[in-house]
């Protein structure tokens, strides 16, 4: 089994575990990560679990809609690598994955 | 296009510049007195209140939620649910605010919201138009990619960061307006603390006058009420000079802020300071309808909202006293009830959307160009997707997952602060106050839009 780590803005770490098919925010809910609000419950329509991927895992996270994209650029946190979390899908491959937490949700 | 932004366009080719905003609403207002002496405006409906049938002696096709007195003369739950079991997205041929479909249930209303490449936000939100010759623009009621670029240049004066520097200050306002409230006799809520406090955060956001700030929730109240628009009572001349008066102060304040910029004084972080600052919209004084459209969204966006939620709050605890009692135990609760009154109020019901396509959805089939309105109201109650909605409970599972910001990229901008407003004024109520009891019931907006209270007696117990 894999695992996740979440580093908030203030540097506190969190640690998930890897459940092929959940998703990176249902992952960081179940396991209590704080600061990812999932207002619109994983539809990629509120931009409340906006993470920053290391940009060495990027390419193993998917795709980005362009829904996904628009939902991105309402918020002034957004970065290069922003994403929500509700639209990545977790795998095995994922193992290790660092994704940093904004400061602030919009 | 608009009488008003016909008139300045015009004018733009004349050397506009010279015509402050001030005087062309009052040209437009000149304009449409000569159209309605002259019979050539289009009528203005006239809403009379009459009392409103039990929903279970109509047909489905009766029911006509458009309704301004059905929140009112709080008919709006059963009307709802029915339309929910029954019809879930339905049509109503032939409202007073012409034909329309009503989204009734949650996850309908999110695939509404999302899919803003099949339904567009234009012309304008509300079920009926901007009363004529009053036509602003804002990007509440614009499609990407014009949306997407003005809501840019508008939204960090409320972004969180921003917020972070003004707790303080809300604070500070919250505590002075509670600490001069008369206790232990009847008050009016609604005016003492809710239009008070969302008046006072208001004149921050703007940096307006602070002694006219009452004006803020003047202006907001005047063009929430247009009747063609949402049902309201505000009458076309008041509108007009409020208009009028909107645009001299807050073309007067966009001087004053240019002035302080242009002799290298710091700006602040009010709304017109950060447009200042901003390269794409330190000239928007130049295009009159889109400052005008982004004054009035802020204004109004900032005042029915936060203004209700702080009285139906009141409203929810007395109405529902067992959870009064556990916020008293645990008042760390606040952000979590903030966000359940928030549900249960909903302060406005709805966002109105055109098909530019045939959309199936549920059953029904929405042509192309058909009004469709996504009742946020309705979504808040469905029990698809919320247990016990009717209920108001403090400690709601996923409290945070509700309708009334809305959802997709016109998703309340103003979200953040709204909430701290909230918690705020509650963290300080509990500091203060043992029990704040409503006494006889609250008189409610006439509004298919704006579900709020005009007056709210209590009666506030201080803590011993």
């Amino acid at each position: 089994m894999g695992n996740i780590r979440f580093i908030e803005h203030d540097g506190t770490e969190h640690t998930a575990e890897i459940e092929e098919g959940k998703s990176l925010m249902q992952a960081a809910l179940d396991n209590a990560v704080p600061g990812i609000d999932a207002d619109c419950g994983g539809s990629c329509a509120c931009g409340t679990c906006h993470v920053i991927v290391d940009r060495r895992w990027l390419d193993k996270t998917g795709a980005i809609s362009s829904i996904e994209e628009q939902m991105l650029d309402l918020t002034p946190e957004k970065e290069e690598t922003s994403r929500l979390a509700c639209q990545i899908t977790l795998s095995e491959a994922m193992d290790g994955m660092v994704v940093r937490l904004p400061e602030f949700q919009m | 296009m608009s009488m008003l932004s016909k008139f300045i366009e015009k004018g733009i080719e004349t050397g506009t510049r010279m015509v402050p905003l001030e005087y062309q609403v009052k040209g437009s207002h000149v304009v449409q007195s000569v159209k309605q002496r002259l019979s050539l405006h289009r009528p203005i409906p006239v809403f009379v209140e009459k009392p409103i049938p039990d929903v279970a002696t109509l047909s489905i096709d009766e029911i006509d939620v458009s309704n301004p007195f059905l929140y009112r003369q709080d008919k709006w739950e059963s009307y709802f649910k029915r339309l929910r079991d029954e019809c879930p997205v339905h049509y109503q041929k032939q409202s007073p605010f012409g034909p329309f479909w009503s989204v009734t249930r949650f996850e309908d209303i999110l695939f509404v919201d999302k899919n803003h490449d099949l339904f567009s936000a234009e012309p304008i939100i509300s079920l009926g138009p901007q009363p004529e010759g009053l036509e602003i623009e804002t990007f509440i009621a614009m499609d990407p990619p014009k949306h997407d670029v003005q809501r840019a240049a508008v939204q960090g004066v409320v972004a969180p960061k921003n917020l972070k520097q003004m707790e303080d200050l809300i604070r500070a306002r919250t505590a002075d307006v509670l600490d001069h409230l008369p206790v232990n006799q009847p008050i009016d809520w609604v005016s003492h603390v809710s239009i008070e406090l969302t008046a006072r955060m208001l004149a921050t956001l703007f940096d307006f006058p602070y002694e006219q700030r009452r004006k803020l929730a003047h202006w907001s109240d005047v063009a929430a009420g247009s009747p063609e628009t949402f049902g309201g009572t505000s009458d076309t001349h008041e509108a007009f000079t409020t208009a009028a008066e909107a645009a001299r102060l807050m073309s007067q304040l966009w001087r004053e802020k240019a002035a302080k910029k242009a002799t290298g004084e710091e700006l602040g972080f009010d709304l017109i300071s950060l447009l200042l600052s901003n390269d794409d919209t330190k000239d928007m004084i130049n295009r009159p309808m889109e400052f005008m459209g982004n004054m009035v969204l802020l204004i109004i966006g900032g005042n029915d909202t936060t203004r209700n939620s702080m009285s139906g709050g009141v409203l929810a605890l007395n109405q529902f006293p067992e959870e009064f009692t556990k916020l008293k135990n645990n008042p760390a609760l606040i952000p979590s009830m903030v966000s359940e009154i928030i549900r249960w109020q909903t302060p406005l019901a709805y966002m109105r959307r055109v098909a530019k396509q045939d959309v199936e959805l549920n059953g029904q089939t929405i042509r192309k160009g058909d009004k469709v309105v996504m009742w946020y109201a309705s979504g808040n109650r469905d029990e698809r997707n919320i247990d016990n909605p009717d209920q108001f409970i403090i400690d709601r599972k996923n409290v945070r997952n509700h309708l009334s910001f809305g959802f997709g990229i016109h998703r309340c901008m103003g979200n953040r602060l709204a909430e701290m407003q909230l918690r705020i004024l509650w963290e300080e109520i509990l500091q203060r106050f043992d029990n704040i009891e409503v006494i006889g019931e609250p008189k409610r907006n006439q509004s298919n839009f704006v579900r709020g209270y005009t007056e709210m007696m209590v009666s506030i117990t201080p803590k011993a």
